[in-house]
């Protein structure tokens, strides 16, 4: 005996969803006055000295497990951070130390988490991977590659939800984008007109396979296309173009069109944890990166050349970020460790 | 020879429905693929198509019959040549035996079990005394569970596969969309890892989500959401950020659908800390638990099952019924052994209760609800007592929450037990289609009686 259904009505959405992505013209350069010049240093500074130091205390052994630094990058989250309003949301994978900082996070507080100590952003028991803040709208630090990018859409779908104008920005890198739930979570979004930008900082290596060898195409700004969200690529080692897109892609979301893609196009300098020695990129390519685009020597150099700043000027800046970074860092080491009370406490509330 | 219409299986566990509508007389004439007839489950109406040309020589079962059994013979189809003459013929002719599409086991029939001799049922000592009662199924108490909470926290939404227009797969969320409204009742792609973890999101937000998977199984394309993200978060930031959800839908098996959809993930869940787990076996136990799985500040599983769904249970009728986490019940008093079980698994327990007080065996049977917490201390006080203990449960043995039991037990009540503890559980294989491997692969009223036997050593 065949049945069929007379509940299933076919539902017809409609199909009119071919909107083109952003054509790639000519990055925008956001214009920096004097004052976000030395505010995109002295904060891109401060996320370097602190992973500097965070790299010695791993020699050290101070700092235990994975420890993914982030120099190199520093201009994607504070491009992102200078353009950003207050409520807007921040979620990354593991490699969020510099996030953290730019949301204004104390540093003390992030340092003595990778050493584990009571006064750690977690009380020590999140470590370097796991830190988040709801005051400061900073929800991780996620060791799943990928998951952060479903989480990040459920910020988006939270603030649709209450109205509240706020934009969720959710990081990833190049590997996580070609993680299965990352296009799930396009779909929805894109669906579901989610107030979400999905930042890919492009540093051209998943551990240590570079994109053209993981990736069956590589314009990963397009990766949204097929679900019709824009995306572009931006230069992640410039602060201006970083903000510039960031700003656009921040408005296309408040206003209600859906989500937007950034592909930062940036660069590590270290390998993808401290036990990578990086064997499979060349010294000279690192060293060409080095030169000839580093996020902070290019705002310095402009600071110099329009006369917004002396050597003796950024010199002092210098000075006063490797003070905060030393006191965070000494703060890191003599803080005691969680007590022991604290292995059974925050399971459940 | 005349042509039998039977009355059509319409879901792996459709067992009856109502044969609702007519849509053709006698005497008219049917060609293959015409709307004969319209019947209904507790799930859906649907359309029965007649598969065969021929006329309608009678209707056997009228329209607005409730209760109609799957298979049972609704119709007479005429081929051609043939008059009503025929059908004396064929009445005469034996019916022919068709295997039952039914659930292989049905523990809810009305096999009127003998008399308890000695096992009572309790009183469930969170129903305060002279409530009024009322018949719910199983399906309409989480539907009102939801919605009372929706209606409660604007922060509660659902969201999942077919949830809102479709009105729900098994239809649990049947008329929330028409309340709540798109915003609140979200259906969702098929795509578990991605809602799930969108869901997780919202919930660190500080929304109150209930995720519906249209069943566990589908569960596994998500569960690192759940167990890394869900589960984790609020230890891996030291309190700041939990996540209040309530993941839930049909857990464990349905009836012949075979390995990959029939599983029970209790012990998976149970394994993890920063989870709750809760497994209802009645109406009362679905609504009351569901209502404080939505309140809980914690992800919740909630393992709902399929066969139960259109079972009814006597339901306090109370505005606001809700069951404490945590806290076993005890479904009978007994005496001489006690029977733990959760979920389905309380249908063979209680059944073979039955049987067993009319053996002369006081069974004292503990309705788990909650898996994690675990309430051992309701288990190992009737194991004091008894001195025996059997547990029931439809999952695979190996690592399953009737072991921990057993670990606990001996742990905390060596000294009580005068004989091994025994564990009655689904069959250590992948579920098999075959009807008859079905059978064997689930537990049975008579393993539970087997087990009580060897565990008081009754002959």
């Amino acid at each position: 005996m065949a049945t069929a259904s007379k509940t299933t009505s076919a539902r017809s959405k409609s199909a009119s969803r071919t909107r083109s992505t952003a054509k790639k013209a000519k990055p925008a350069i956001a214009e920096f006055d004097k004052d976000d010049e030395l505010h995109a240093y002295r904060e891109m500074l401060l996320i370097r000295r602190f992973e500097e130091k965070a790299g010695q205390l791993y020699g050290m052994g101070l700092i235990g497990g994975f420890c993914h630094l982030y120099i190199g990058q520093e201009a994607v989250v504070v491009g992102m951070q200078m353009a950003k309003k207050d409520g807007d949301q921040m979620i990354t994978g593991y490699r969020d130390h510099g996030h953290m900082l730019a949301m204004d996070l104390d540093p003390g507080a992030v340092m003595a988490e990778l050493t584990g100590r009571r006064g750690g952003l977690s009380k020590g028991k999140g470590g370097s991977m796991h830190m988040f803040s709801k005051e400061k709208h900073f929800y991780g630090g996620h060791g799943i590659v990928g998951a952060q990018v479903s989480l990040g859409t459920g910020l988006g779908f939270a603030n649709k939800y209450r109205e509240n104008g706020n934009v969720s920005m959710a990081f990833f890198g190049d590997g996580a984008s070609n993680q299965g739930q990352v296009y799930e979570s396009f779909n929805m979004a894109e669906l579901w007109k989610l107030p979400v930008v999905y930042v890919i900082e492009n540093n051209k290596y998943g551990m240590g396979t570079s994109v053209s060898r993981a990736s069956a195409t590589t314009d990963l700004s397009q990766r949204g296309a097929s679900f019709g969200i824009p995306g572009e690529q931006v230069d992640g080692m410039d602060v201006r173009a970083v903000k510039a897109a960031s700003e656009k892609a921040l408005a296309w979301c408040r206003d209600g069109k859906g989500p937007y893609i950034l592909e930062m196009i940036t660069y590590r300098y270290r390998g993808h944890s401290m036990s990578d020695p990086a064997k499979y990129r060349s010294k000279d390519e690192v060293q060409k990166m080095r030169t000839e685009h580093d996020p902070i020597e290019q705002v310095r150099a402009r600071l110099i050349e329009k006369k917004w700043a002396s050597e003796d000027d950024l010199k002092a800046i210098d000075k006063d970020v490797r003070a905060r970074v030393a006191e965070a860092a000494e703060f890191a080491q003599n803080d005691p460790e969680p007590d022991a009370s604290e292995l059974y406490t925050d399971i459940l509330l | 020879m005349p042509i039998d219409i039977l009355m059509p299986a319409l879901s792996p566990t459709m067992e009856e429905g109502k044969l609702s509508k007519w849509l053709k007389a006698e005497g008219d004439a049917v060609t293959a693929g015409d709307v004969i007839a319209e019947i209904e489950t507790d799930k859906a109406t649907m359309e029965v198509e007649a598969v065969d040309e021929g006329t309608l020589g009678k209707i056997l079962v009228p329209e607005g019959t409730d209760n109609v059994k799957v298979n049972e013979k609704i119709a007479v189809l005429l081929g051609e040549g043939e008059d009503a003459s025929a059908l004396d013929a064929a009445a005469a002719a034996p019916a022919a035996a068709a295997p039952a599409a039914a659930a292989p086991e049905a523990p809810s029939a009305p096999a009127a079990p003998a008399a308890p001799v000695v096992s009572e049922p309790a009183e469930d000592p969170e129903i305060p005394a002279g409530t009024a009662m009322k018949s719910s199924t199983v399906r309409e108490a989480l539907r009102d569970a939801m919605a009372e909470e929706m209606r409660r926290d604007a922060d509660v939404f659902v969201m999942g596969e077919e949830v809102a227009e479709y009105q729900g797969a098994y239809k649990i969320t049947q008329g929330l969309l028409d309340e709540f409204s798109a915003k609140r009742v979200i259906d969702t792609p098929i795509t578990e890892h991605g809602f799930t973890g969108l869901g997780v999101g919202a919930a660190m937000a500080g929304l109150k989500p209930i995720v519906e998977f249209m069943t566990f199984n589908f569960a596994m394309q998500a569960i690192d959401q759940i167990i890394n993200s869900a589960a984790k978060t609020l230890y891996m930031s030291g309190g700041q950020m939990g996540a209040p959800i309530v993941f839930r839908g049909p857990n464990g098996a349905a009836a012949r659908v075979g390995a990959q959809h029939s599983q029970d993930y209790a012990s998976w869940y149970a394994h993890v800390p920063g989870l709750k787990v809760i497994q209802p076996y009645s109406a009362a136990d679905a609504k009351g638990l569901l209502k404080a799985a939505i309140r809980d500040p914690n992800p919740v599983i909630f393992l709902e099952n399929e066969i139960l769904y259109g079972h009814s249970f006597e339901i306090p009728d109370m505005d606001d019924f809700v069951l404490p986490i945590g806290k076993a019940k005890i479904e009978r008093g007994g005496t001489d052994v006690t029977l733990v079980s959760w979920g389905i698994g309380m249908t063979y327990t209680l059944q073979a209760a039955d049987e067993l007080a009319a053996m002369g065996i006081s069974a004292e049977v503990i309705n788990l609800r909650t898996i994690r917490p675990l309430d051992i201390e309701t288990v190992l006080a009737s194991v004091r007592k008894t001195g025996r203990i059997v547990t029931i449960e439809e999952a695979f043995p190996m690592c399953s929450v009737s072991s921990e039991i057993a670990y606990q037990v001996q742990e905390q009540a060596f000294d009580y037990l005068d004989a091994p503890i025994l564990r009655v559980t689904g069959k250590d294989v992948p579920m098999p289609y075959a009807a008859n491997l079905e059978k064997l692969a689930l537990p049975s009223v008579p393993e539970v009686i087997e087990a009580v036997k060897a565990v008081t050593y009754t002959a």
